[in-house]
């Protein structure tokens, strides 16, 4: 008794060597289609930032600050700050909607893929979203003769940590919570302050006591005294290995809680 | 003549019944987290009012008004945190969550099966919208006259010119909803509000910017809106301000007019 046999499936494409390529590779396609959407959010916003508040607001600083103009000592820090919000911008809603709306780690981890491939390659998109924001953003200031000095391509590391040091503890949070308001909470409770308060906008020198510590604890800040030091071609205000050191910390720790979160979200 | 009015004005009362069930149903779907989000709403304005007003405040000794006068850059800042607060607070309920609330949740579509109609759901929304508004522009206007930014007085004068602009936006944005495709909309409307915000005379006088610039900000509603409650604030700009408060009450009576009839064409299928 012979059942005809169902035809033998076509052998799969092989994973890549490093299989979270394969992971990237899924959100560039997707993003092929989108990009247009969000070259206004991430690049012109920034860029209109630097016109309205660097000149405009720049004009009524009359000393400028630390003995340079007020556009180009805010230029740095719109650098990181755009950097730090392209990052959890991507690291909030979509993540938890790969988690809770549309599925999308439940169907990457029933392919071949480890719970650390999906996580890397999300994480590598969201880096690749961070730096270009980033690379476009210089060049414009570099037309307005904001940067000072060749150290200014140092800059994009920089926001390259930055953008690891944040959006890993931001997938773990994504990961952790039942309800789409707590990424809003997100936004209001720690992006926003972080923003306004961490030496984008004025020094963090002439914050009160608490809030000035508070300032110095956040992984903007020490980005944005590297960045500022780059484009103006000065030291920064703290040693270089240690606020690398601590921005790698933040991105370790980060990654090590997503790792987990994810592990017990998508392994049963 | 009895017989001819009365029923219009039964109906009034009965369209503001049937608006506020649309208010009672937003209350009873609230959720433990969105209540925190919706207190917390305040804390925003009052954080850029510190750090831009305070913060770079420090670094301009005595900020110059276009009328020679001289005060704190905080007060000068302050009213336009207000008005432009009023804007995005009103302009994200009535967009963002009223457009999910048709397209996807499809909520409308069981309400007209009720008894209200259309632009009652408009203006319940509306209304909602600007309950949450005002509540948060009263408390930013508190921690005004704690900075000694302005006058018990002036504060209380500013609080309905700051329920104007919420309603004005709120009625712009829900005629927006409903020319909205998809999200990737909101991206656009996203950078637009982002664009007022920066150039509305808030950070700057806009007595500044080039000459064709200035007349194109002038005519914007936020610009309107800042100028409106600035001068209540701070003073300074004689009679003007009855302009921008009859500029505001027209293109509120637009939106909604737009929205209503937009929604009669959307539901009504």
């Amino acid at each position: 008794m012979s059942v005809a046999q169902p035809a033998r499936e076509r052998p799969r494409p092989a994973l890549p060597r490093v299989p979270a390529r394969a992971v990237l590779a899924h959100y560039l396609t997707g993003y092929r289609r989108t990009w247009r959407a969000g070259v206004f959010s991430s690049f012109l916003l920034p860029t209109l930032t630097v016109v309205g508040f660097g000149l405009g607001v720049g004009a009524y600083v009359d000393q400028g600050v630390d003995g340079v103009r007020y556009l180009d000592w805010i230029v740095p820090g719109l650098l990181a700050s755009t950097a730090l919000q392209v990052a959890i911008g991507e690291s909030t809603w979509p993540v938890f909607s790969n988690f809770q709306w549309i599925k999308t780690y439940s169907a990457q981890s029933a392919a071949p893929l480890r719970i650390v491939d999906i996580l890397a390659g999300h994480l590598a998109f969201v880096l690749f979203r961070a730096l270009t924001a980033s690379v476009a953003f210089l060049l414009v200031t570099a037309l307005f003769g904001a940067l000072h000095s060749g150290w200014a391509v140092a800059a994009l590391p920089v926001v390259a940590l930055l953008c690891l040091a944040v959006a890993a503890p931001t997938f773990a949070y994504a990961a952790a919570v039942d309800s789409d308001s707590w990424l809003a909470m997100l936004f209001r409770f720690a992006v926003i302050p972080m923003t306004l308060f961490a030496g984008v906008f004025f020094p963090v020198e002439s914050l009160p006591g608490v809030l000035r510590w508070l300032a110095y604890g956040t992984p903007l800040w020490h980005a944005v005294d590297l960045c500022r030091a780059a484009t103006l071609g000065v030291a920064p205000q703290w040693s270089v290995p240690g606020h690398l050191l601590y921005l790698a910390a933040w991105a370790v720790g980060g990654w090590l809680l997503a790792a987990r979160l994810f592990r017990r979200r998508l392994v049963v | 003549m009895v017989t001819l009015v009365l029923p219009r004005l039964l109906d009034v009362s009965g369209t503001s019944r049937r608006s506020a069930s649309v208010i009672e149903r937003n209350v009873a779907a609230l959720k433990s987290v969105y209540w925190l989000l919706l207190l917390s709403g305040f804390v925003e304005p009052v954080l850029y009012l510190f750090s831009i007003g305070v913060g770079v405040g420090q670094l301009i000794d005595g900020f110059t008004l276009p009328d020679g006068r001289v005060v704190q850059y905080a007060a000068f800042v302050g009213p336009a945190m207000l008005a432009s607060s009023a804007m995005t607070g009103a302009l994200a309920e009535t967009t963002f969550n009223f457009f999910g609330k048709m397209k996807y949740l499809k909520l409308y579509d069981g309400i007209i099966a009720t008894p209200v109609r259309p632009f009652e759901i408009a203006l319940g929304e509306l209304g909602w919208a600007m309950v949450r508004g005002s509540a948060y522009s009263a408390a930013f206007l508190a921690v005004m006259v704690a900075m000694d930014l302005t006058t018990i007085g002036r504060a209380v004068l500013a609080f309905p010119a700051a329920v104007l602009v919420g309603f004005t936006f709120g009625a712009i944005g829900m005629a927006l909803a409903t020319f909205m495709r998809s999200w990737q909309d909101f991206d656009l409307m996203g950078s637009a509000q982002f664009a007022l915000f920066l150039f509305s005379g808030t950070f700057v006088p806009a007595e500044d910017y080039p000459a064709l610039l200035r007349w194109a900000v002038e005519v914007t509603p936020l610009y309107r809106s800042v100028h409106l409650v600035r001068d209540i604030c701070v003073g300074g700009s004689g009679g003007l301000w009855l302009l921008d408060v009859l500029y505001l009450l027209a293109l509120t009576g637009l939106g909604l007019a737009v929205a209503s009839r937009r929604m009669v064409g959307l539901l009504y299928k």
